[in-house]
């Protein structure tokens, strides 16, 4: 394998995904990555010069809606999901900002 | 020996479009609801949800950002912003990076006689997000998504503002554009125009750019204004105690008026910006931008010069009275009601300016009709009521938006025209003054006024001081 995920690297790369790995858990994830990264190097072996990158993978372009309010009362159903809620709201633990 | 510095600062503003609907779904953006009652899947982020781009936020991106002399990107489309925090409920927002709806515009500010261009860098779509609220007692935040979704534009100008009064010129030019065009109703205080500040001061003479912070929570323009003040002066005084200035995001405190570091190394912004997958790119033909410029309204500059050309207002006057687009639209809808633009400029720039600043209220927040100023502006010019009622008038138009023909005639206010009820009243206020009537007669000229004023009041208010004055003269002679 070419490309080597750094300890540094992995602890950096939990902390924006805010999760918590064991020590195991970062050698595997590390492992994925690194292999990930060598199937980008392979595809990077390709040339594409003069080809325009793809932002959609269907052939489809300005697929609009109308300024129209379609949707009612929905408070019941988004809170359906809610480990917590209080006063019509998620609640959530204390965050600053 | 004390080094001069200059300040160096590009705005970022978000500016809260003006559509029914938020961005991606058929949501109400209506200010004020329940929390979480305009909410659905799309908006809450739910897996499996689909977006679909409401138009009306891509014309209205369009018609600011050709309002704003920038070129429209005609193959455009949208990224996902990745960072995690509870008023963004899919860890992402959907937002452009790479292909930003305009770029390279300006907007031209005048400081007195001095015109300056300020350059767009550029101008995108996204969306906002919800909105929390700290539990001052438990330990927990609760989180509302009615705001999420509500589309935004973020118009990012270039570093050429120098002053907090060219930031002050910049931001009111933008809100007049965009207030003009419909596409907002650009309230600082409501939060429907926000802006962030990035600024860094350099010694004079220098070229290079000094480090730079953001300020962010600057919710007035009075805030803004001290936000830079602070902050100039922190960063200078960094630099003359040989320190450096640290590139970072700094939270505006107002009533401190000092600026904290917000973000920790440990919360490193790294968005890891990609293309959004579930949006279709967005093609924007030649014809479509020819109709939008077609369709684009009369902006403030033009209106100004029109106002002088065709209505004969001074200057001054239609400056203030475009300075809002509310109170614009409420003068020309009047003068196309009454047809007398002078009369209307009159009440606009008098009585109105005046309750405003004594009531407090913003020309935004006008709330009588074009109608009922019309009506008065008709009664006041037929002599139906004379213009110490017409002020009282006004008064109940302004607060309440009352009728003014009905008002006069519930409270009886009309002008009495009755010359014969007019003379009896004038005979007998000459004889029971008898002193200011003998003194007016011996030349004492100022007399006549303690008279018209007993028989104003004889006639309480009712009758037109300027026939009282006249038919006493004659009374007496």
């Amino acid at each position: 394998m070419a490309n080597i995920i750094s300890d540094e690297t992995i602890e950096y790369v939990g902390i924006l995904a805010k999760l918590e790995l064991s020590g195991e858990e970062k050698e595997n994830a590390k492992q994925d990555m690194e292999k990930m990264l060598d199937y980008i190097d392979t595809l990077n072996e390709l040339d594409t010069a003069g080809i325009e990158p793809m932002s959609h993978v269907f052939p489809v372009q300005n697929v609009f809606r109308e300024d129209v309010v379609t949707n009612g009362d929905g408070h019941e159903e988004t809170l359906k999901n809610a480990p917590l809620q209080k006063d019509n709201s998620f609640e959530v633990p204390k965050t600053i900002g | 020996m004390t080094k001069q510095y200059e300040t160096v600062i590009g705005l970022e503003v978000h500016v809260e479009l003006a559509t029914k609907t938020k961005i991606f779904c058929g949501c109400s953006t209506a200010f004020g609801g329940a929390p979480n009652t305009h909410t659905c899947p799309v908006c809450t982020g739910m897996p499996g949800s689909l977006p679909v781009l409401n138009k009306q936020v891509v014309e209205y991106a369009m018609a600011v950002g050709l309002a704003a002399n920038c070129r429209i990107t005609q193959v455009c489309k949208f990224d996902r912003k990745n960072y995690f925090y509870p008023d963004n409920p899919q860890n992402y927002q959907i937002s452009q990076l790479y292909l930003p709806i305009a770029r390279d515009g300006f907007v031209e500010i005048e400081i007195g006689d001095t015109k300056k261009k300020i350059g767009i860098h550029e101008m995108h779509m996204e969306e906002d997000a919800g909105k929390l609220i700290h539990d001052e007692w438990d330990d927990t935040s609760l989180v509302d998504y009615n705001r999420s979704g509500v589309p935004l534009i973020e118009i990012v100008s270039e570093p050429d503002m120098r002053s907090a009064e060219e930031v002050m010129a910049y931001l009111e030019k933008l809100r007049l554009i965009i207030q003009y065009l419909g596409a907002s109703d650009c309230k600082l205080q409501e939060g429907s125009m926000r802006a962030d500040v990035n600024l860094s001061v350099r010694e004079v003479g220098t070229t290079e750019l000094g480090t730079r912070t953001e300020m962010k929570n600057l919710n007035s323009f009075k805030a803004i204004s001290r936000a830079i003040e602070g902050e100039r002066a922190r960063q200078i005084e960094l630099l003359e105690e040989g320190k450096a200035v640290i590139q970072e995001t700094r939270r505006w405190d107002d009533n401190k008026e000092y600026s904290y570091a917000m973000r920790s190394k440990e919360d490193a912004q790294d968005y890891r910006y990609f293309p959004e997958p579930d949006l279709a790119p967005i093609v924007i033909s030649d014809e479509w931008i020819a109709r939008m410029k077609e369709q684009q309204p009369e902006l403030r500059t033009e209106k100004l010069e029109r106002y002088k050309s065709e209505f004969k207002i001074p200057e001054y006057d239609a400056g203030i009275i475009t300075e809002s687009k509310h109170m614009a639209d409420l003068f020309e809808a009047t003068t196309a009601i009454c047809g007398k633009p002078k009369k209307v400029s009159n009440w606009l720039m008098g009585e109105t300016l005046r309750l405003m600043k004594e009531r407090d209220v913003e020309a935004d927040a006008l709330k009588f009709s074009p109608e009922n100023l019309a009506k008065l502006v008709e009664l006041t010019e037929a002599g139906t009521i004379n213009s110490s009622v017409a002020k009282e008038v006004f008064e109940q138009v302004f607060a309440e938006n009352v009728d003014p023909d009905k008002y006069v005639e519930e409270h009886g206010l009309k002008t009495v025209n009755d010359d014969g009820a007019l003379q009896e009243v004038i005979a007998k206020v000459i004889a029971e003054n008898p002193k200011a009537a003998a003194e007016f007669k011996g030349g004492k000229e100022k007399a006549i006024g303690a008279l018209v004023g007993q028989t104003m009041k004889a006639m309480q208010g009712k009758a037109n001081p300027a026939k009282v004055n006249e038919m006493l003269r004659a009374a007496l002679k």
